[in-house]
């Protein structure tokens, strides 16, 4: 399982494999965002929390098909399931591979993007700490997403459909974190409900994806 | 006495279930027919005019019952999904597939009644009240559980998958309002514009309200019986192709 893991990392950083994509993206759109509402700062630090948060979680929806397409295509996704390691295990290992390769560079990168959008020194901590906690449950909810799409012809649209309603809990928490850091105020509730989501993600849904794979391999 | 639970799932049998809707069809047709016009019918001329809202009140015949069914109407494919993936009755997943679209239809009258009756009364169609942000959040789940049977060939395949989909869905709808409500208390204090009207509906409105509802829900189960025939013939229309281009 821990080769699966390095093998997936791996081919994610190779040519092609979309490293960094989806933090390109996440670049283009936090500099698309004063050109869509004008470059007034009071408005732009305003809906910063959100428009980092939205931006996170579009960019780690653009490189979920990858999770499992590939794999499907060229077989090894058989093989894996035929494996003698429980195919839970095979999913939990490529979202979190997922994670590493998407979800751990916009944490890194989101500081940065924040300074462009003139979020409040006081959110910063908060943001990382918001983005850190809640972007696993991102990889964890897309990869059962991707496990549903995952023999489909056209799965990408769709996958977003199926994926973005699954997403408001874990947006609704983590952007409220960053505002309420902002403000000044006690970001404990939120943060502890958005902790409670990303644990329950990672624990439970590598079962339904499992369970979502087998049926598409049969 | 004890029940005897083979007996009651002989009626799933496609055969059984295809006889008995075909006698059983009409009556529940008829009954949700008179029950509905009659609850509707009561409701909009035969209640007096409420004194702040005037006849705009109304629409509450048609704004309750349709959403409560489209909250109702996703729990009873989550049952049926679950007899689905635990007992694979055929005929309860194409029953959920069936229910699906009419719980996008209610879940979209439910918005545009509301947003129809909102405008007069709280002088906007749309706030993002955690009511009505929870119900467009439904809205967006049954879309895609119902894009997800579109897209997959095999229909025991489209079966599992939406099963899994719509358990998994459903624990997220719940979470999704819970963090809905959150989300608006956080941080906009403002007027709370839902209503709990059963609370406070004079006993006049109220009678005629029972009504509509017991009209929709038969509305409702009219409908699922119907479009679950629709789906069982098409499953053995499909079968009978397959087997003919077997031959050739």
């Amino acid at each position: 399982m821990i080769r699966l893991f390095w093998r997936d990392i791996t081919l994610a950083f190779r040519s092609g494999g979309g490293f960094g994509l989806g933090l390109g993206f996440f670049l283009i759109l936090v500099t698309l965002v004063p050109f869509g509402v004008g470059p007034n700062g009071e408005m732009l630090s305003a809906i910063a929390p959100g428009i980092l948060w939205v931006g996170a979680l579009l960019a780690c929806l653009l490189s979920l098909d990858r999770i499992f397409a590939l794999d499907f295509e060229d077989g090894s996704l058989d093989l894996l399931a035929t494996a003698p390691i429980p195919l839970e295990g095979v999913v939990a290992m490529k979202a979190f591979a997922h994670w590493i390769t998407t979800g751990l560079p916009l944490v890194i990168a989101a500081p940065a993007l924040g300074l462009l959008l003139h979020l409040d020194s006081a959110a910063y901590r908060w943001l990382i700490v918001t983005l850190l906690i809640g972007t696993p449950a991102l990889s964890f909810i897309g990869a059962f997403g991707a496990a549903l799409t995952v023999g489909l012809k056209r799965g990408g649209l769709l996958l977003s459909l199926l994926v973005l309603p699954l997403y408001i809990p874990t947006l609704i928490f983590g952007a409220e974190v960053v505002r309420r850091g902002a403000g000044g105020f006690l970001v404990g509730t939120p943060l502890a409900m958005q902790a409670g989501i990303t644990a329950g993600a990672v624990a439970l849904l590598p079962f339904a994806a499992a369970a979502a794979i087998r049926v598409a391999l049969r | 006495m004890a029940i005897n639970w083979n007996a009651f799932w002989e009626w799933a049998n496609p055969r059984k279930f295809m006889w008995w809707t075909d006698r059983a069809l009409p009556y529940f047709a008829v009954l949700a027919a008179v029950i509905f016009t009659s609850g509707l019918v009561w409701g909009f001329f035969f209640t007096p005019d409420d004194y702040r809202q005037g006849a705009t009140v109304k629409i509450f015949y048609i704004h309750v019952p349709s959403a409560m069914m489209a909250i109702n109407i996703w729990a009873m494919m989550l049952v049926a999904s679950l007899i689905w993936i635990v007992r694979r009755h055929h005929v309860s997943a194409l029953a959920a597939k069936s229910a699906a679209a009419i719980g996008m239809t209610m879940t979209l009258i439910a918005l545009f009644t509301g947003a129809i009756w909102g405008k007069p009364m709280w002088g906007t169609y749309w706030e993002w009240d955690p009511r009505l942000t929870s119900f467009l959040i439904l809205l967006l789940f049954y879309l895609g559980y119902m894009a997800l049977w579109e897209a997959i060939d095999n229909p025991d395949t489209a079966a599992d998958l939406t099963s899994v989909l719509c358990l998994v869905g459903s624990v997220f709808a719940i979470l999704s309002r819970y963090a809905v409500l959150f989300w608006n208390q956080g941080l906009h204090q403002g007027a709370s514009l839902s209503m709990d009207a059963e609370e406070n509906v004079a006993d006049v409105y109220w009678y005629p309200a029972l009504v509509a509802i017991v009209g929709f829900v038969l509305l409702f189960v009219t409908l699922v019986l119907l479009r679950t025939r629709t789906e069982i013939r098409a499953r053995r229309l499909h079968a009978l192709e397959m087997r003919e281009r077997a031959q050739q």
